[in-house]
C-alpha cells in the first residue's frame, strides 16, 4: 500500500520502518523540513553532534558495535563536505552507514546557490553508492534501497542527497516490502571450490587461518562457525586489526594479530605456512609487506564476498566467492563428511614450531622507574576492565597498535578502529555512537593526545546526552607514530612531530562539565583507572606516558615477514633461533 | 556479474583462467557493460578508470533499452591479465552495473567502428581519394568541389589504415565513434 506524505515525513517513516533508533546529525537550511519532522515524533532519537565528521564516525561506531546500519543527517554544502572523511573511512573499512544530506531545491541546482555543493560528484568515489532524489515519489524506494545496498554483499557507506523542495512536496511513499532492486550479491560459495579447500585442509602440514573484518561483517553466526572450525581442526589462527574478536583472544589456537605491528608468532606462521586460509581479509599492504616475499611456500585459499578483493595483489589458488558464514557452514559440512581428517603428526610439529616462536615473547617490556610505559597502561587497563561489558574504540597511531596488542577481545563487534583510512579523530565520536547503542556498557576510547584533539568538541555531545564514555589518552606529547618513523627512517629529524601548547586536559574536561583525571605515577595508575571506570559520567583521562617509546614488533615497509624488528635486546638469542630476523 | 565465473560452455578462449594471472603481458580486451541508464552512471564508470589508473582506449555508450532504462557501454581497455580481472571485478561492484561481459574471452565477437573523414584536394589527389574510398567501401556523405566527407565502417584497424592513406591526400579532420561490439552466435548479453 502506498501512502501519500511529504518527502521529509518519508525520511522519518522509512527510518522507522527500517528499525532505526538513533540518528546522528547537525541541522542547516537544506534539512530543516526533516528536522521539523524529527521534532514532531518520538520513535527516533536524534543526537546533535558538534561537527558533521563526528556524526559520521558516531554512525560508524554505532554500526560496527551493533551490526546495524548507522545513520547520519547533515545539511547541504559544508555539512556534506564535512561528512566526506567519515564516508571514506566507512568505505575502506566496509562499515554500513547511511548519510542523508540536504540539497538546494532542484530548480536551483547548478546555479552556485547558497550552500550548494555537488555532493553526488564529491561523494561518488567515497560511497558504495549514492543517489540524488529529484522526485518525492521516488524517495521511499530510494531510502529502502539504500539500506539494502549498505548491508548486502560487502557492506559500505551510502548517501542520499535530498533537495529541499523534494522534502516539502507530497508524494507516494513506497513501503519497505515494495522495494525493487537488481542488486543481489552471491552469498553461497562454489561447492567445488569448498571441496578443494576441505581436501587441502586434510593434508596440510603447516596450515594457518588468516581472518579479517569480513568475519565481523558477516555477523555473529560467522564468528561462531569460525570458532567451531578452529576447534575442530586445531589449526592456528591469526587475524587482522579489523577482525579482532571474531575468534576469542583467550582461545587456545590464537596467535594474536598479524601484520606490520602484529605478533612475531603470527607473522612467522604466515611466512612459513603451507596452507593459508584467508577468511574475509583483503591482503592489505600492512599484512603482506614485500609482495614477492609474502608467504612464499604456501597454497592460498581466499573466502571473500567481493570479487575485486580476490587476486587483487596476491595470487590465490582456491578462490571462494561468497559470504563467510555461508561458506564456513558448507566447509564444515564437507570437512566433517570427509571424516574430519587432518595431518595430526604434521600439525603437532607445526605447533611445536609455533610454540618456539611464542617463546620470543615479542610483547614483553619492562615497567621500571617513575614513568608510565604506554604498554603498561594498557596492560593495567585490560586487567581492570576485562570483566566489564566493554567496548573499545581507538584513535590512530602508536596507542592504536598497542591497544590491538595488549587488549584481548573475546567477541566480535567489541573493537572499533579506523584501519583502512587511519583517521585520526575517529575514536572519540565513534565511542559516542557505541555508547548510544549500548548505554550501560563501559565504552573506552583509547587515544593519543594529538588524535583526540582532532574531534575533542564531541565531549559536549557526551555531556548533553549523558553518555558515560571514557576517553583514555596515552599522552606522549608527540605525534608518536610519525615520530617513530622519523626516528627509524629519517635520521631522527623530528619534523613537526611533537604536540606543542597542549591544553590542560583536566581543566578542559571540567570546562565541558566532565571529569578530568591525570595520572603520571605507575603506582597510582590502578586507582586512577578504577576512578575513571566507576565515575558516573564522561571522563577525560590524561595518562602521561614515556615520550619516546616505540611500537614493536614492526615490519618495516617493503620488508618480508621474517625480517621483523623486535626492538628489544633481550630477545636476541631467541631471534637467531627463529631464522633471519633483523633486530 | 561475477567475473570469477566464466560462462559454462565458453569456447577455447575461456582458457584465460589457465594463464598465469600475474603475468606481465599486456592484453587488449573489449568489455560490454550493461548499465542502468541513470544520470551519473557514465561518471561512475569513468571515475573508476581514472581513480584506479586503468587505461581506456575507447569508450562508447548509448541507450539500448528505453523501457528497461538500460544502456550499453563498450570499453576497450588494456592491461595485464590481473589488471583486466580487477577492472571487471571493480566494474561489477558498481551498483548500477547489471552485467560485465568480456567479449575478448567469452568467445568470438565482432567489433565495428564508424568514422567520418574530411579530405580536401584537387585534381589527381581527389581522384586517388575516391579510388581508395571505393576499395575500403567508404561512402561519400558530403562533397564540394574541393572536399569530401567519407563515412567508413569497420574494425578500428581498418579505419586507422584508411586514415593513414588519406593523410597525404589532404585529410583535414576525423571523427570516430569508438568501438561497438557484440559476441557472435545466438547468445545475448543483457
Ligand atoms: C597505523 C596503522 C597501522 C596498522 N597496522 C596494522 C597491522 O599491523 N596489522 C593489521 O592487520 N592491520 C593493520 N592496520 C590496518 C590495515 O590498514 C587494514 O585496515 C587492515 O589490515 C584490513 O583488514 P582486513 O584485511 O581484515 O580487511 P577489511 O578492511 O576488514 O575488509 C574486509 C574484507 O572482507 C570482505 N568481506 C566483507 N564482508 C564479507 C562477508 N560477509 N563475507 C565474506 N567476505 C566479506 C571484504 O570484501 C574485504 O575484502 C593498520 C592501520 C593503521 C592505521
Ligand atoms: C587525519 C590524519 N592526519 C594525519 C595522519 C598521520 N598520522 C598517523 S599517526 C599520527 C600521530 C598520531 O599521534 P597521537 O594521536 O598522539 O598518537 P600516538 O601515535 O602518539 O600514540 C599522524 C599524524 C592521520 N593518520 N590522520
Amino acid at each position: 500500500m502506498t501512502k501519500a506524505m511529504t518527502g521529509a515525513k518519508m525520511v522519518v517513516q522509512a527510518l522507522v520502518d527500517q528499525g532505526v533508533e538513533v540518528v546522528f546529525g547537525y541541522p542547516g537550511g537544506a534539512v530543516l523540513p526533516i528536522y521539523d519532522e524529527i521534532f514532531q515524533q518520538n520513535q527516533i532519537k536524534h543526537v546533535l553532534v558538534r561537527h558533521e565528521q563526528g556524526a559520521v564516525h558516531a554512525a560508524e561506531g554505532y554500526a560496527r558495535s551493533t551490526g546495524k546500519v548507522g545513520v547520519a543527517l547533515v545539511t547541504s554544502g559544508p555539512g556534506a563536505t564535512n561528512a566526506v572523511t567519515g564516508l571514506t573511512d566507512a568505505l575502506l573499512d566496509s562499515i554500513p552507514i547511511l548519510v542523508l544530506t540536504g540539497q538546494v531545491p532542484t530548480f536551483m541546482i547548478g546555479t552556485d546557490a547558497f550552500q550548494e555543493a555537488d555532493t553526488i560528484g564529491i561523494t561518488r568515489a567515497c560511497t558504495k553508492h549514492n543517489w540524488l532524489v529529484k522526485e518525492t515519489d521516488k524517495l521511499g524506494q530510494t531510502l529502502h534501497e539504500a539500506f539494502h545496498v549498505a548491508t548486502s554483499g560487502r557492506p559500505g557507506p551510502v548517501l542520499i542527497d535530498i533537495p529541499k523542495d523534494v522534502q516539502f512536496a507530497t508524494g507516494k511513499y513506497a513501503q519497505k516490502t515494495q522495494m525493487e532492486t537488481h542488486y543481489q550479491p552471491q552469498v553461497k560459495g562454489d561447492l567445488d571450490a569448498i571441496k578443494e579447500l576441505a581436501l587441502a585442509m586434510a593434508t596440510a602440514k603447516r596450515p594457518v587461518f588468516y581472518t579479517g573484518g569480513g568475519v565481523v561483517n558477516s555477523g555473529t553466526a560467522a564468528s561462531q562457525l569460525l570458532r567451531e572450525l578452529v576447534e575442530a581442526t586445531n589449526f592456528p589462527i591469526t587475524s587482522t586489526l579489523m577482525g579482532l574478536g571474531a575468534y576469542p583472544a583467550s582461545g587456545e589456537n590464537w596467535l594474536g594479530m598479524l601484520g606490520m605491528h602484529g605478533l612475531y608468532e603470527a607473522n612467522m606462521a604466515m611466512h612459513d605456512c603451507d596452507l593459508m586460509i584467508n577468511i574475509g581479509a583483503r591482503f592489505d599492504d600492512r599484512i603482506t609487506g614485500r609482495l614477492d616475499a609474502f608467504s612464499p611456500k604456501s597454497k592460498k585459499a581466499h573466502i571473500d564476498i567481493d570479487a575485486s578483493s580476490i587476486n587483487k595483489v596476491i595470487h590465490v589458488d582456491i578462490p571462494i566467492l561468497g559470504d563467510v558464514a555461508h561458506v564456513l557452514e558448507d566447509l564444515l559440512k564437507v570437512w566433517k563428511a570427509n571424516g574430519r581428517k587432518t595431518d595430526k603428526e604434521g600439525l603437532s610439529k607445526w605447533w611445536d614450531q609455533i610454540n618456539e616462536w611464542k617463546k620470543v615473547d615479542c610483547l614483553s617490556f619492562k615497567q621500571e622507574g617513575k614513568i608510565i610505559k604506554p604498554q603498561y597502561a594498557l596492560q593495567r587497563l585490560e586487567a581492570l576492565t576485562k570483566k566489564y561489558d566493554r567496548y573499545i574504540t581507538t584513535e590512530v597511531g602508536q596507542h592504536q597498535m598497542w591497544a590491538a596488542q595488549y587488549l584481548g577481545f573475546e567477541d566480535p563487534n567489541r573493537w572499533m578502529t579506523s584501519g583502512g583510512l587511519g583517521t585520526m579523530g575517529y575514536g572519540h565520536p565513534a565511542s559516542i555512537g557505541v555508547q548510544m547503542a549500548h548505554p550501560d556498557a563501559l565504552v573506552i576510547n583509547i587515544a593519543g593526545e594529538a588524535s583526540w584533539l582532532m574531534n575533542m568538541q564531541e565531549l559536549g555531545t557526551s555531556m548533553q546526552y549523558r553518555l558515560n564514555t571514557k576517553q583514555f589518552i596515552l599522552n606522549n606529547e608527540r605525534l608518536g607514530m610519525v615520530r617513530q618513523w622519523q626516528e627509524l627512517l629519517h635520521g631522527e629529524r623530528y619534523s613537526s612531530s611533537w604536540s606543542e601548547s597542549l591544553p590542560d586536559f583536566v581543566k578542559l574536561a571540567e570546562a565541558f562539565g566532565a571529569k578530568g583525571i591525570q595520572c603520571h605515577d605507575p603506582d597510582a595508575l590502578d586507582d586512577a583507572i578504577m576512578e575513571m571506570i566507576t565515575y558516573d559520567g564522561p571522563v577525560l583521562f590524561d595518562c602521561l606516558v614515556e615520550k619516546h617509546e616505540n611500537c614493536f614488533p614492526m615490519i618495516p615497509s617493503g620488508k618480508p615477514h621474517n625480517e621483523m624488528l623486535l626492538g628489544d635486546a633481550d630477545t636476541k638469542g631467541a631471534i637467531k633461533a627463529g631464522g633471519a630476523v633483523l633486530v | 556479474m561475477s567475473p570469477l565465473k566464466l560462462k559454462k560452455g565458453a569456447s577455447s578462449h575461456s582458457a584465460y583462467d589457465l594463464k598465469t594471472p600475474f603475468s606481465d603481458t599486456v592484453e587488449r580486451h573489449t568489455l560490454a557493460v550493461i548499465v542502468e541508464n541513470e544520470p551519473g552512471v557514465l561518471a561512475r564508470v569513468i571515475g573508476l578508470f581514472a581513480g584506479r589508473g586503468y587505461n581506456i582506449e575507447s569508450l562508447t555508450v548509448a541507450e539500448i533499452d528505453h523501457t528497461g532504462h538500460l544502456s550499453r557501454i563498450t570499453i576497450v581497455t588494456s592491461g595485464t591479465p590481473q589488471i583486466i580481472q580487477q577492472i571487471k571485478s571493480q566494474l561489477g561492484r558498481i551498483i548500477t552495473v547489471h552485467s560485465v561481459n568480456d567479449l575478448t574471452v567469452e568467445g568470438p565477437s565482432v567489433e565495428r567502428e564508424l568514422a567520418l573523414l574530411k579530405v580536401t584536394g584537387k585534381g589527381d589527389q581527389r581522384i586517388e581519394a575516391i579510388r581508395l574510398a571505393d576499395i575500403f567501401r567508404a561512402s561519400v556523405v558530403d562533397s564540394t568541389l574541393e572536399s569530401f566527407v567519407f563515412e567508413i565502417t569497420g574494425t578500428p584497424e581498418k579505419i586507422d589504415a584508411f586514415a593513414d592513406l588519406m593523410r597525404p591526400l589532404g585529410l583535414q579532420e576525423v571523427a570516430r565513434t569508438g568501438v561497438a561490439a557484440l559476441s557472435r552466435g545466438p547468445d545475448a548479453h543483457v
